[in-house]
């Protein structure tokens, strides 16, 4: 059974800063979401290879021409904040 | 010009008056922008409509383009918001893409301009496509035309009820797990998911990349073949696109003798409303009269699909919703001077609660320790979803169900449980998982509310489910319209 601290676990390797209230909620309805899927356990798996994906999907290449990509302005046209022709973040460490 | 009803006219139809000179792209985007004007305050179907640019480009296919209009010139056209628009806000439904002005245009709607259609705007969806009912997104919620008391299902609920109530002649929805086919369903319209990778991605906001795919909503089974063969195609941008091994052919088939149609129990076992039962067993004899033959077949993992898709899906959201941290584009909180809890507070502040909840469940999938429990014993359960669609398929043509098990609900009435909302996917979630092309048609009401008809096909067997779709649209012969029930003393002034 997932516990609020697994919540908060979770929460914070998905980047999400959940208040308490949320917490809460969350626990309760991913707790009952994964009561259902875990129907899947009742099957016998052990001998099926696993599908990532529905086509046989092969490896793509393409010549290696160079050709225009992205420019810098446009690149950085939505950026919340900008500094020096790059993106301005905060500092990286408390 | 006058007479054309926007609640009837086909793409088909409006594509031969274009040419035919009976009226011009500008008199026939006129008319979409007055419907919209007229019924949008109802319906809420739209994030954004491009009034002004609509109608100038309209005037401008009338005045210089005779001789080089495109195949779909002047076609007023919808746009779901998950697909990014060059210059034109894309916001997916979420408050993080609030105001996102893509720098580029997605390959599906890139290939409609170029046959010079004619955008009416952006429709409104559950943000980033998580949802069945348009009321997950953070702008507000779309209502169904036929009752705006319910919600016209989602997550493409702004292209179907667009359609629906007349404020598009056609639209582009993008399915998941019945995006495209619910929606449909629940506003009486034509609704179809592609073969996974018949069209291109690129430029759709990805939520689960692989079972993703955009298709056409429309008011008739001819329209969706000719929007589905102008956007499908292999993209050198979208590597897992292929497109498909034929041209798209509009369907002219009147007879369905020697088809082999099966019909799964596990879509009829539970929880189908008696209405909507009703209208599926009379529309099965309509296939028998038209010469098909009935099988009761079994898909037997069924139900370890859908719990499959709430590990897959959200898994691939969480992996794709990642982008979004603050830094290149969207929303950023206001006030960090650190950088986990600038990425932290975004995203927070800018993802509404469903998002939250799926990229919850995906991270916990896919996190140490449960990575084998759920993500890989769900690709398994992947696998064995394919296999009986395969082992179906070697013996049947196709495979017909109700598209969703009721018709349209009252809004608010599922918000408060997920769970039941993420169980009306039944009969439309195995379909992604398998990657399959599926169609959904109207085959009747109940309640006054729609009914969806799925057919289901082989991969790569488009032309023959279109044909079979036609085939029984002829025999169904829906002809009624939404009348904004509900709507009070509204309805007299914008009923055309």
């Amino acid at each position: 059974m997932i516990t609020q601290s697994d919540v908060r676990y979770v929460a914070r390797l998905a980047r999400l800063h959940l208040d308490d209230d949320e917490a809460q909620r969350m626990t309760g309805e991913l707790a009952r979401i994964l009561e259902h899927v875990a129907k899947i356990g009742e099957l016998d798996l052990g001998s099926v290879t696993p599908m990532a994906h529905v086509l046989d999907v092969v490896n793509v290449d393409r010549a290696d021409k160079p050709r225009p990509g992205l420019t810098r302005e446009d690149a950085l046209r939505n950026a919340p904040a900008v500094a020096d022709d790059g993106f301005r973040v905060p500092r990286m460490s408390r | 010009m006058s007479g054309l009803d926007p609640l009837r006219l086909t793409a088909l139809e409006a594509k031969r008056l274009l040419r035919e000179g009976e009226v011009s792209a500008a008199e026939l985007t006129s008319l979409y922008l007055r419907r919209i004007a007229a019924v949008e305050p109802l319906v809420h179907a739209y994030i954004q409509v491009c009034a002004d640019d609509a109608a100038r480009y309209a005037a401008l296919i009338d005045s210089e383009m005779t001789a080089s209009r495109g195949a779909l010139a002047g076609l007023p056209t919808a746009i779901k918001d998950n697909m990014v628009t060059e210059g034109v806000v894309s916001t997916s439904g979420s408050r993080i893409l609030q105001s996102y002005s893509p720098v580029y245009t997605a390959t599906a709607v890139r290939k409609l301009f170029d046959e010079h259609v004619v955008m009416l705007g952006k429709t409104n969806l559950d943000e980033f496509a998580m949802g069945s009912s348009t009321e997950n997104s953070a702008f507000h919620a779309t209502r169904n035309p036929w009752d705006v008391g319910t919600v016209p299902g989602g997550s493409s609920g702004g292209s179907a009820a667009a359609v629906a109530a007349g404020e598009a002649l056609w639209a582009l929805g993008s399915d998941t797990g019945g995006s495209i086919r619910q929606p449909a369903s629940l506003c009486g319209i034509v609704g179809m998911k592609p073969t996974y990778g018949a069209v291109s991605r690129y430029g759709l906001v990805a939520f689960a990349s692989s079972l993703d795919q955009i298709g056409p909503l429309t008011r008739s089974v001819g329209d969706a073949a000719l929007l589905l063969r102008h956007i499908s195609g292999a993209d050198p941008q979208d590597s897992t696109s292929v497109g498909l091994p034929f041209e798209v052919e509009v369907p002219t088939a009147e007879r369905l003798d020697g088809v082999r149609v099966g019909v799964p129990r596990e879509y009829l076992a539970a929880g189908i409303d008696d209405g909507v039962r009703t209208r599926f067993d009379e529309t099965l004899r309509l296939l028998e009269d038209l010469g098909a033959g009935l099988t009761e077949i079994s898909l037997p993992h069924t139900e370890h699909a859908l719990a499959a898709y709430y590990i897959i899906a959200p898994a691939e959201a969480s992996a794709n919703l990642a982008r979004f941290d603050g830094v290149r584009y969207g929303y950023r909180a206001a006030g960090c001077d650190d950088l986990v809890e600038m990425y932290e507070r975004t995203r927070s502040e800018g993802f509404g609660a469903e998002v939250k909840r799926r990229i919850m469940i995906g991270t916990y999938a896919l996190s140490s320790g449960y990575y084998d429990a759920y993500y890989g014993q769900a690709q398994r359960v992947r696998r064995l979803v394919k296999d009986d669609f395969d082992a179906a398929f070697a013996q049947l043509d196709l495979i017909v169900s109700p598209t969703s098990p009721s018709v349209a609900f009252a809004v608010g009435s599922r918000t408060d449980d997920p769970l039941a909302m993420y169980m009306s996917d039944l009969c439309t979630i195995p379909v992604n998982l398998a990657g399959l092309p599926a169609i959904s048609i109207p085959c009747g009401l109940s309640e006054g509310l729609p009914v969806g008809f799925q057919l289901i096909g082989p991969a790569f067997s488009e032309n023959a489910l279109l044909s079979a779709a036609h085939a029984l649209e002829r025999a169904i012969g829906f002809a009624a319209v939404p009348e904004l029930r509900g709507a009070g003393q509204a309805v007299a002034e914008v009923t055309p």
